[in-house]
C-alpha cells in the first residue's frame, strides 16, 4: 500500500477479534462470520485495487434485522464498520480497515417485486445493476442508469455511490431514477425513504444517502423506476482530426438543443487500443473519436442524426459511421465498454480517473492531462462522458514499483486539481472514496467540510462507519482528536490544508 | 471567524427594525449570526407566493430577500444557470426564453390559488418548496435540476454543496436535502440550475372523459408505452369545462397527454399513442404548440383552484392507488383533478376537521402515498400537521436540523413542532 493515512487501528479491538467474533456468531448463523486469513483475502479490497488491507472480520447478514443487530452490537462496541456491495467500487469506498467489520451485503441478491403498474422494481442490494434489466426487458422495460461495470456492479452500491453510466446525459445518474431505499443507520435504526411514491414528503434523506458511500448507513433495500425501451436507437462513428474539433462538435450539438441518449470522446490512444483489443472497427487514424447515440422514435432518432452529422461536418469531422442495425450498433459501443481491459493489455495496471468539466474547457483539459503524461513519463489513454463533462483518464503504470504508483497517484492528482480549477468537480461518478479524500479540500473549504461533517456525526455520532472515506484524515483528526497524524506523512502534502 | 468573514460583518444594519431586507451576502452573514447571538428566530422569505404553505409558527424577525437578486452566470451551451435566491422565477424563465431554453421542472404558481393572480415566486422559494409541474415523471422533481448551492447556515457560516457541472458525486449531496426543506436549514444565497433546450414543439392529445377510471386507464397505458408522454392529466367534468381553446372541439371531462419533440417525430408518437390507447372510438382534439402551452400553463397554475375559499391538499400516491383513494375520499364531497400522470391528485375540501383530516392521512397512508396540505382554514391550521411524519423520521430530521441550525433559528415549527 502506498502512503495512504487511514484512521489509527484500536488495538483494544484487534485484541478482542475472538470475542467479537463469537459474538456475531450469537447473532447471525455462524458460517456466515468470516475470520480466517484465506476467508478474508477476497475482501482485501474493491475496485481500486492499487489498496489492500485485510478486515478483522467478515460479516454476511442475510436479513435487515441481522444488518440492525450487528450495526447495533458494533456500535455499542465502537467497533468500525465497512459496508460492501460487489465490491467493484473505483475509489476505493469499501476497501476494508484493519480494525472493521465489513459487511458483505452478498446475500442481498433477491429482485423482491416487479410492479409494472407503477413501473419500479422492488429489489434486494446485491442484486447487479443489469440483472434489473435482464428481469424487466421481455416486457419491453429496462433500467436506465447503465455504469460500465454494470455486469458486476450491485445497485446498492450504484445508490452509494450514486453511479452514472454512458446515458446519464439524457437519463440521469441513480439519484434521478430511484425512488426509495430501505437503509440501516449505524445505531441499528432500521427505516424508508422513499417508496414507490415520487418526492416524499419531508427533508430529502433519499437524496442525501445516494452518493454518500456507505457513510450514513447500510442500504438494504432498493425501489428503481424502470423506463420503457426506446422504439428506435442508432449510433454514428464519428472520426475528429483533432481533440478541439471534437470538443468543438460536442458543445455544439448540446447547443442546437439536441440531447443524445449518449456522447462519448475518446482520444487516439485509447482508440486504438481498444479497437485492437474489440474490433470495433473505430478510426484509428483520427486524433479524437465520438460516439454520438439517440433513442426514440424513427422519426426522431433520424432528425437527430441528421442534425447530428450536419454539426459534425461543420466541425470538421474526418470520417462518420452511422450503425445500420443494432449488432452495429453494440459494435460501436463494444470498444468503449472494453477501455478497461484494453488498457489491461498495454501496461501492467492503471487507474481510472473520474474528473468532471464543463464541455467547453475540454480540449484545454485534455492539452494539460497530455503535458502531465510528459511530465510524469506516464502513459494516459482518456474516454470520456463527452455529453456531460464527465473524463476518465486511464493512467497507466507498474504497482510493484512504488515510484511507479506514486507518480501515477501525484499525476492523478493534478489531472484532477486541474478540473477543479476550470470549474469543474473531483468526482463525476466513481465517489471520492480513499482515493480522493485529500483532495476534497481544492473542492471545499473549512466550513463547507464542517457542515458535511456535523451531518455525519448527527447519524454516525462515533464516526464508526465506513470511516476514513471521503473526508480528510486530517481535517477529521483536527476536530475530533482522535487520530494523531504528523504533518506531511499524508497521499498529497503539497495540497491546501485547513 | 476567517479574515473574509471579519472583513465582511462591516455593515451598516439596524438589528432594531423587524424586516431586514439584504441586498448582499454580506448582510445576511451578519443579520444570522445577530440571531444565532441572541436567539431571535428568523422567518425567511422570497416573494411570498407559497408563505401560507407550512405550519404557522411565532418568529421575531423576518428576512425578506426579494432585494437579493440577479443572474450572476448564464452559460446555454453549458446548461446552466446561476442566480441569486430572490431572482424572481419569471425573469429567469425570460433570460432562458432568449435562447429556447427552459426549466424543464415547470414549477407551479400558486399564485393564483392565494391571491387570484400569478405570483410565480422566486428561485429559492422554488427550491424550498420542491413542488414540480406535470414533467415530474418524465425529467424529474426540482431537487433534480439543482446543480449545486451556496447558503448560510444557522450560525451565519456561508456553506456550498455541489457545482455547475452535472455529473459530480463530490461530498454528500446537500442540494437535495435543501431541496423541499421549506427554509428551515439553511438560507440560499446563490443556486445553480439545470436548464434544457425547449422541446421544438409540443402537442397535446385531449379525449373526452369524464370518467376517472378510464382516465386512469389511458393515463397508465401511455406512461408505460414508447411515445415517451412528456404530462398527462385528468380534468372531471366540473373543471374540464374551465378549457376553452380553439382546438379544444368538446367541453367537460378530459384526459391530456402531452408530447415534445421534433415536430415529425411528435406528429408519428400522436398517431401511435391514438392506436396503443383504442381511441377510434372516443371523441378527441389535438391541441397545437401554443394552444398544448396554454393548457399546461393553466395546470402548472393551478388555474382551476384561482381564490380558492375552501380547503387545497395535494395528494401523491403509487399510479396503482389513486382510483381507490379517490372512491374513498368521494364520501367527503371533494372536487380534484389529477397530474403527474395518475399519482398527484390536487384535491378541494369544501368541509374539513381534525376528524375527516385524520381519517383522510389514514387513508393516504394505508395506500403508501403522502399529503400535504396545501390551503386549510386558519382554525384548523393551528392544530393540524401539516406535513406528515413518522417518528423514526422526525428524530433523523431534528438531528439534521440541529446540524445546520443548532439553536433552531431559521423558520423554527414551519414544517414540524420542534424543528
Amino acid at each position: 500500500m502506498s502512503s495512504l493515512q487511514m484512521p489509527k487501528v484500536d488495538n483494544s479491538i484487534m485484541s478482542k477479534k475472538d470475542k467479537i467474533a463469537l459474538d456475531l456468531r450469537g447473532i447471525i448463523n455462524s458460517k456466515n462470520v468470516l475470520s480466517n486469513p484465506n476467508e478474508l483475502r477476497p475482501f482485501e479490497t474493491d475496485g481500486l485495487t492499487a489498496y489492500r488491507q485485510m478486515p478483522l472480520l467478515v460479516v454476511m447478514p442475510e436479513t435487515v434485522e441481522e444488518v440492525s443487530q450487528i450495526l447495533k452490537y458494533c456500535n455499542e462496541n465502537k467497533i468500525k464498520v465497512v459496508p460492501r456491495g460487489a465490491g467493484t467500487g473505483l475509489s476505493g469506498g469499501s476497501m476494508p480497515l484493519e480494525d472493521c467489520v465489513l459487511i458483505a451485503m452478498g446475500k442481498f441478491n433477491k429482485i423482491i417485486e416487479i410492479d409494472y403498474e407503477n413501473r419500479c422494481v422492488v429489489t434486494q442490494p446485491c442484486v447487479t445493476n443489469l440483472a434489473i434489466t435482464h428481469a424487466v426487458q421481455n416486457k419491453g422495460f429496462y433500467y436506465a442508469p447503465d455504469p460500465s461495470s454494470q455486469i458486476a456492479c450491485s445497485i446498492g452500491g450504484n445508490v452509494a455511490e450514486n453511479s452514472g453510466g454512458v446515458h446519464s446525459l439524457k437519463y440521469g445518474a441513480t439519484t434521478n431514477n430511484l425512488l426509495g431505499i430501505e437503509v440501516v443507520l449505524m445505531d441499528g435504526t432500521i427505516t424508508r425513504f422513499g417508496g414507490k411514491v415520487m418526492d416524499a414528503e419531508g427533508y430529502d434523506f433519499l437524496g442525501l444517502m445516494t452518493g454518500s458511500e456507505g457513510l450514513l448507513g447500510v442500504i438494504t433495500e432498493v425501489t428503481v423506476k424502470i423506463l420503457k425501451s426506446p422504439e428506435v436507437v442508432k449510433a454514428a462513428l464519428v472520426g475528429f482530426p483533432s481533440i478541439e474539433d471534437a470538443g468543438n462538435c460536442v458543445a455544439k450539438i448540446i447547443a442546437e438543443g439536441c440531447i443524445p441518449a449518449g456522447m462519448e470522446i475518446m482520444d487516439k490512444a485509447l482508440t486504438k487500443a481498444t479497437n485492437d483489443y474489440s474490433k470495433a472497427g473505430y478510426p484509428t487514424d483520427a486524433e479524437a473519436m465520438m460516439i454520438i447515440e439517440f433513442d426514440g422514435t424513427e422519426h426522431e432518432v433520424e432528425a437527430y442524426i441528421q442534425k447530428a452529422k450536419e454539426i459534425a461536418e461543420k466541425n470538421n469531422s474526418s470520417s462518420l459511421k452511422i450503425s445500420k442495425s443494432n449488432e452495429e450498433r453494440l459494435k460501436f459501443w463494444a470498444g468503449r465498454k472494453a477501455a478497461f481491459p484494453a488498457c489491461g493489455v498495454l501496461a501492467p495496471d492503471y487507474m481510472c480517473m473520474d474528473g468532471s468539466i464543463p464541455r467547453g474547457k475540454l480540449a484545454e483539459v485534455l492539452n494539460e492531462i497530455s503535458r502531465l503524461s510528459k511530465k510524469y513519463n506516464l502513459p494516459v489513454a482518456n474516454a470520456f462522458h463527452a455529453g456531460d463533462g464527465n473524463l476518465h483518464p486511464l493512467i497507466m503504470f507498474d504497482a510493484n514499483d512504488k515510484e511507479s504508483l506514486r507518480k501515477c497517484e501525484e499525476f492523478g492528482a493534478d489531472i484532477l486539481k486541474y478540473c477543479v480549477k476550470v470549474g469543474g468537480a473531483l468526482t463525476g461518478e466513481h465517489g471520492v472514496g480513499i482515493e480522493k479524500r485529500e483532495l476534497m479540500c481544492e473542492a471545499f473549504n473549512d466550513r463547507d467540510i464542517q457542515q458535511q461533517l456535523t451531518i455525519k456525526v448527527a447519524l454516525d455520532p462515533n464516526s464508526l462507519l465506513n470511516p476514513g472515506k471521503v473526508y480528510p484524515i486530517l481535517r477529521k483528526c483536527a476536530e475530533e482528536g482522535r487520530v494523531h497524524v504528523h504533518g506531511g506523512k499524508t497521499k498529497f502534502p503539497d495540497i491546501p490544508r485547513f | 471567524m476567517s479574515m473574509e468573514e471579519k472583513q465582511n460583518s462591516q455593515t451598516s444594519l439596524d438589528f432594531n427594525q423587524n424586516i431586514f431586507k439584504p441586498t448582499s451576502r454580506e448582510e445576511i452573514v451578519e443579520i444570522v449570526k445577530n440571531c444565532f447571538k441572541k436567539n431571535i428566530p428568523l422567518e425567511i422569505n422570497g416573494l411570498k407566493s407559497k408563505n401560507k404553505i407550512g405550519r404557522n409558527f411565532q418568529s421575531e424577525k423576518t428576512l425578506d430577500l426579494s432585494e437579493f437578486k440577479g443572474i450572476i452566470d448564464y452559460k446555454p451551451e453549458e446548461l446552466y444557470i446561476k442566480v441569486k435566491a430572490g431572482t424572481p422565477l419569471k425573469e429567469i424563465i425570460e433570460e432562458l426564453d432568449k435562447n429556447n431554453q427552459q426549466l424543464a421542472f415547470e414549477p407551479n404558481d400558486f399564485g393564483f390559488l392565494f391571491s387570484g393572480e400569478s405570483n410565480s415566486g422566486s428561485i429559492g422559494g422554488v427550491v424550498s418548496c420542491n413542488f414540480a409541474g406535470s414533467r415530474r415523471f418524465k425529467v424529474g422533481s426540482v431537487r433534480d435540476h439543482i446543480l449545486g448551492f451556496q447558503g448560510i447556515n444557522g450560525k451565519g457560516e456561508t456553506i456550498k454543496s455541489g457545482g455547475t457541472v452535472v455529473k459530480n458525486v463530490t461530498g454528500y449531496d446537500l442540494s437535495k436535502l435543501v431541496s423541499g426543506s421549506f427554509g428551515t436549514l439553511t438560507i440560499l444565497t446563490e443556486l445553480s440550475i439545470k436548464v434544457l433546450p425547449k422541446p421544438e414543439t409540443s402537442k397535446t392529445l385531449i379525449i373526452k372523459n369524464p370518467h376517472l377510471k378510464k382516465a386512469l386507464d389511458f393515463l397508465g397505458k401511455a406512461l408505460s408505452s414508447s411515445t415517451d408522454p412528456s404530462g398527462g392529466v385528468f380534468y372531471p367534468d366540473y373543471f374540464g369545462k374551465n378549457f376553452v381553446l380553439n382546438d379544444l372541439t368538446h367541453e367537460g371531462g378530459l384526459t391530456a397527454i402531452r408530447i415534445e419533440g421534433p415536430i415529425n417525430s411528435v406528429d408519428q408518437r400522436l398517431k401511435r399513442l391514438s392506436k396503443e390507447l383504442s381511441l377510434l372510438d372516443q371523441e378527441l382534439s389535438i391541441l397545437d404548440n401554443e394552444q398544448s402551452n396554454i393548457f399546461w400553463s393553466r395546470t402548472k397554475n393551478l388555474e382551476v383552484f384561482k381564490k380558492l375559499e375552501s380547503n387545497l391538499l395535494r395528494l401523491v400516491l403509487p399510479i396503482s392507488e389513486t382510483l381507490l383513494v379517490i372512491q374513498k375520499l368521494k364520501s367527503y364531497d371533494i372536487k380534484y383533478f389529477v397530474d403527474w400522470g395518475g399519482s398527484l391528485i390536487w384535491a378541494v375540501f369544501e368541509t374539513l376537521n381534525p376528524k375527516i383530516l385524520s381519517d383522510i392521512k389514514d387513508i393516504i397512508k394505508k395506500h403508501q402515498g403522502y399529503i400535504t396540505l396545501i390551503k386549510i382554514e386558519d382554525d384548523l391550521k393551528a392544530s393540524a400537521d401539516i406535513f406528515t411524519i413518522d417518528p423514526i423520521k422526525y428524530k433523523i430530521s431534528e438531528k439534521i436540523k440541529r446540524s445546520f441550525d443548532p439553536k433552531r433559528i431559521f423558520n423554527p415549527g414551519k414544517m414540524y413542532t420542534g424543528i
